[in-house]
């Protein structure tokens, strides 16, 4: 069933702030054969306050995450993400159409810290794959 | 940029599930993947723009980027026995621009980092 168009311009609520530690910026290093050793997390990081975002989302609209695929995805960088960092993340449904039984979800997750000051604004494009 | 080459396994999508949150079960159980129309286990999307990411990092250093993205245009599939992801750059200024492949075909479209000035 394709998804309803009133929920273009919708925002979901804050995700719950997450911590950012040196642990889990290893972890997410290391999972991509690299390394850390302090100092600002890999660029992809923020994916993981993004990807909460979604997940909240996708259950508040009964959707199933395996018939979700990436379509796209970017981020713009205010400040690098390190260590220390208490962060929540803000989705909202900036567009919606349908092809081919799939719906293609534009969204937008705004990254900020403790303070309220945005940290980095991701855009995921997400395609999901009509069921029969 | 000089090109480099980075194994993916099965092993390592487990690890990037964990690490990143992304349990859909599309990069992990061949049998839910094929039952949503995809050719395999595929790689997260994320996960290869993760690797494109590392290149330019390790090149530029941590920190850098102002924006990075790319389209998701072919899946990365992921055999029992693992893949290579190819990873090749050119700057251009504050710009870099990445090819990202898999076994000779790109996988990410417009895979592009802005750096700070």
């Amino acid at each position: 069933m394709p998804i309803d168009q009133s929920l273009v311009g919708r925002s979901f609520p804050p995700t719950g702030a997450f911590e950012v530690t040196e642990d889990r910026v290893r972890a997410f290093a290391e999972a991509t054969g690299s390394s850390y050793d302090g100092g600002p997390a890999p660029a992809t990081f923020p994916i993981v306050l993004a990807f909460d975002a979604m997940n909240a989302f996708l259950e508040a609209e009964s959707l199933d995450l395996f018939r979700i695929v990436h379509g796209e995805q970017k981020f713009a960088y205010e400040r690098p993400v390190v260590p220390g960092d208490v962060l929540t993340a803000t989705l909202s449904v900036a567009s919606l159409r349908q092809i081919g039984g799939n719906d293609i979800i534009g969204t937008t997750s705004e990254i900020t810290d403790h303070a309220g000051a945005l940290v980095c604004t991701g855009t995921a494009t997400l395609v999901h794959r009509g069921g029969e | 940029m000089e090109p480099r080459s980075f194994r993916v396994t099965r092993a390592d999508l487990v690890a990037y599930a964990g690490a990143s949150g992304d349990h859909n079960p599309i990069h992990q159980d061949e049998e839910v993947a094929t039952g949503v129309g995809l050719p395999g286990v595929i790689a997260h999307g994320m996960y290869t723009l993760a690797l494109a990411a590392r290149y330019v990092e390790e090149q530029v250093g941590a920190g850098q980027l102002v924006t990075f993205g790319a389209k998701f245009t072919k899946p990365v599939v992921v055999p029992v026995d693992g893949t290579e992801v190819q990873v090749a750059g050119v700057r251009d200024g504050d710009t870099v621009k990445l090819t990202v492949t898999c076994e000779g075909v790109e996988v990410l479209r417009g895979c592009k980092a802005t750096l700070r000035g």
